[in-house]
């Protein structure tokens, strides 16, 4: 049955401020996506931009910090401001078998990760979570990770949990005990650190890897990381794919596919 | 069975990724050649760099895509670096030019004939961006003539001309640009442009509102413009338009088309598309007792 892929509109039902610099929007839309996977979220007339969603199925959200026009924009809108959503797209984390997980999120990289938290709780796999922020203001879904994980808060001022990084955190853990695997979203470098941390320990990791989004289905080519779609063939890549890179935690290709050193 | 030649272009099949899919860089590009395309594009180059159109770019309905990607590329500079070697791949490259008259395009091809491409192709038929194909009224016998010409001048390469099949009378523009030295037509470019719009909204969901359209929607209209072509001009034609299986690019090459375009099929199957569709062909081939893909080009005249 052949079927259309292009945004549909709906009016934003609920806007929570969840830090200082950080707002959920709230649909009225339903998708089913599994973590790790994304939607691209259109302001009408404006422009569209990759999304994770943080609540799936019957009531849909997504979590956004605010750090560029698009943003800027979309904090502006209104409860009943409408919003086009399409997607679901690429290919999540998976899970299947684990019993010992440790997640590692940083700054809004938590948006790509939350689900997948959730979605493991569910099938009883323990978690130990990792959460870097700049400062204690800045701690994201401290509630919803408290009811079903270990938190592990990193601060780079010191003003919540650990002074220091993802990784101070991360290494500790390591030492400590055997997960089956370690998933993390955040900054590139951030993971680039991650990735060398758990090629130390010899354990098995995968990565939410973000790149610039224009068609998000495999047509333009922009999004591309070494051979790979980041939008079909990511965005979740494995510790040994992401090894092999030339390109990862190296260089991007731009809007006009201009590629750029990161 | 399925190799060909196209404008001495060894090809282990003839199916060409069409210009503007992948083909932004060299790993696309590699990519494309893994799932089994004989020859590949790349996405057009400008003389400066463009962002192209804002997002959403594209929008696939129910038969097909629109898209306004607004020719976003690093431009000449970046280009000359990303494409400097390209001793990795083993199948032909196309290189793609775009501008907005005559003397810019031939500026373009003079640098590209450092390049090792193995042809240039020039599309003077894109229906969404302003100051570029048929925006900058290069649809025309007249403007197809001048730049071709300009074009020739600068480049021993096989030079391709991409036509727009949303002209009524395309064969005027195909005969200007044969008689102006072309190498080839590739017929053709997106049809249109189309629209589509988010009905809750009421806003178009293209940002730049309009579309061209490719897909399953406009074969037949692709099939009916190179079978005409083909009776129009002697040099060799790319059928390209809504080809997604074997059965499809046998079609065109019925038609009259010696080789075949392949784009928006990757948007249903993947790079991977290009193997699927080869080994279809090979089984009509082998089938039907043909022994090559040259005796079926323009049956459908006979």
């Amino acid at each position: 049955m052949p079927t259309s892929d292009y945004p549909v509109s709906y009016p934003i039902k609920k806007i929570v401020s969840e830090t200082p610099s950080i707002k959920t929007f709230y649909l009225d839309s339903e998708i089913s996506s599994s973590p790790g996977q994304f939607v691209m979220v259109w302001i009408p007339g404006f422009d569209e931009k990759p999304f994770a969603l943080t609540k799936n199925g019957k009531e849909i959200a997504i979590t956004a910090k605010k750090r560029g026009a698009f943003t800027e924009k979309l904090f502006s809108l209104k409860e009943g401001s409408l919003l086009g959503i399409r997607g679901p797209y690429g290919k999540g984390f998976e899970f299947k078998g684990a019993k010992k997980a440790c997640i590692v999120a940083g700054g809004i990289g938590m948006a790509a990760v939350i689900l997948l938290a959730e979605e493991m709780a569910k099938k009883k796999i323990k978690i130990d979570f990792v959460q870097a922020c700049r400062c204690k203001e800045e701690v994201l879904f401290e509630k919803r990770i408290g009811k079903i994980a270990k938190l592990h808060v990193a601060t780079d001022d010191g003003s919540c949990g650990v002074k220091g990084n993802a990784c101070t955190v991360l290494e500790k853990l390591l030492k400590e005990k055997k997960f089956d695997c370690v998933y993390c979203c955040g900054p590139e470098p951030m993971m680039v650190s991650v990735l060398a941390l758990c090629n130390k320990f010899k354990a098995p990791a995968q990565f939410a890897v973000e790149r610039y989004m224009k068609c998000a289905h495999g047509i333009c080519g922009n999004c591309s990381l070494d051979e790979h779609l980041c939008c079909k063939d990511g965005p979740v890549f494995a510790r040994e794919q992401l090894g092999k890179s030339k390109e990862f935690g190296k260089t991007h290709y731009e809007k006009s596919g201009k590629k750029t050193v990161i | 069975m399925l190799e060909t030649s196209f404008c001495g272009l060894k090809m282990q099949n003839p199916l060409i990724l069409a210009s503007g899919v992948l083909g932004v860089n060299k790993n696309n590009l590699l990519r494309a050649e893994h799932g089994g395309a004989g020859a590949l594009t790349i996405k057009s180059i400008s003389l400066e760099p463009r962002e192209g159109h804002k997002n959403p770019i594209t929008a696939v309905f129910e038969c097909g895509m629109l898209n306004a990607v607004g020719y976003s590329n690093p431009g000449l500079k970046e280009a000359m670096k990303e494409f400097a070697d390209l001793s990795e791949f083993s199948v032909p490259i196309i290189g793609s030019i775009t501008a907005g008259n005559a003397e810019e395009f031939a500026s373009l091809a003079k640098e590209f004939e450092k390049l090792s491409f193995s042809a240039l192709e020039l599309p003077l038929s894109c229906p969404h961006t302003p100051g570029f194909g048929l925006l900058a009224g290069q649809g025309t016998p007249e403007a197809t003539k001048a730049i071709t010409e300009a074009v020739r001048k600068e480049t021993r390469k096989p030079l391709i001309v991409k036509i727009s099949p949303s002209i009524p009378n395309i064969a005027e523009i195909a005969i200007a640009a044969e008689k102006a030295g072309a190498d080839a037509i590739n017929c053709g470019n997106t049809l249109g442009p189309g629209m589509i719009i988010d009905i809750n909204s009421g806003k178009p969901v293209l940002h730049f509102k309009v579309g061209g359209v490719s897909g399953p929607a406009i074969r037949p209209i692709i099939v009916r413009c190179v079978f005409d072509l083909y009776q129009s001009v002697k040099i060799p034609i790319i059928g390209l338009g809504g080809v997604m299986n074997g059965r499809d690019a046998i079609e065109m090459l019925q038609a009259g088309a010696s080789a075949v375009g392949v784009g928006t099929a990757i948007h249903y199957d993947g790079p991977e598309v290009f193997g699927k569709i080869s080994k279809e062909m090979e089984a009509w081939i082998k089938a039907h007792k043909y022994k090559s893909v040259q005796e079926l080009v323009g049956i459908a005249h006979k």
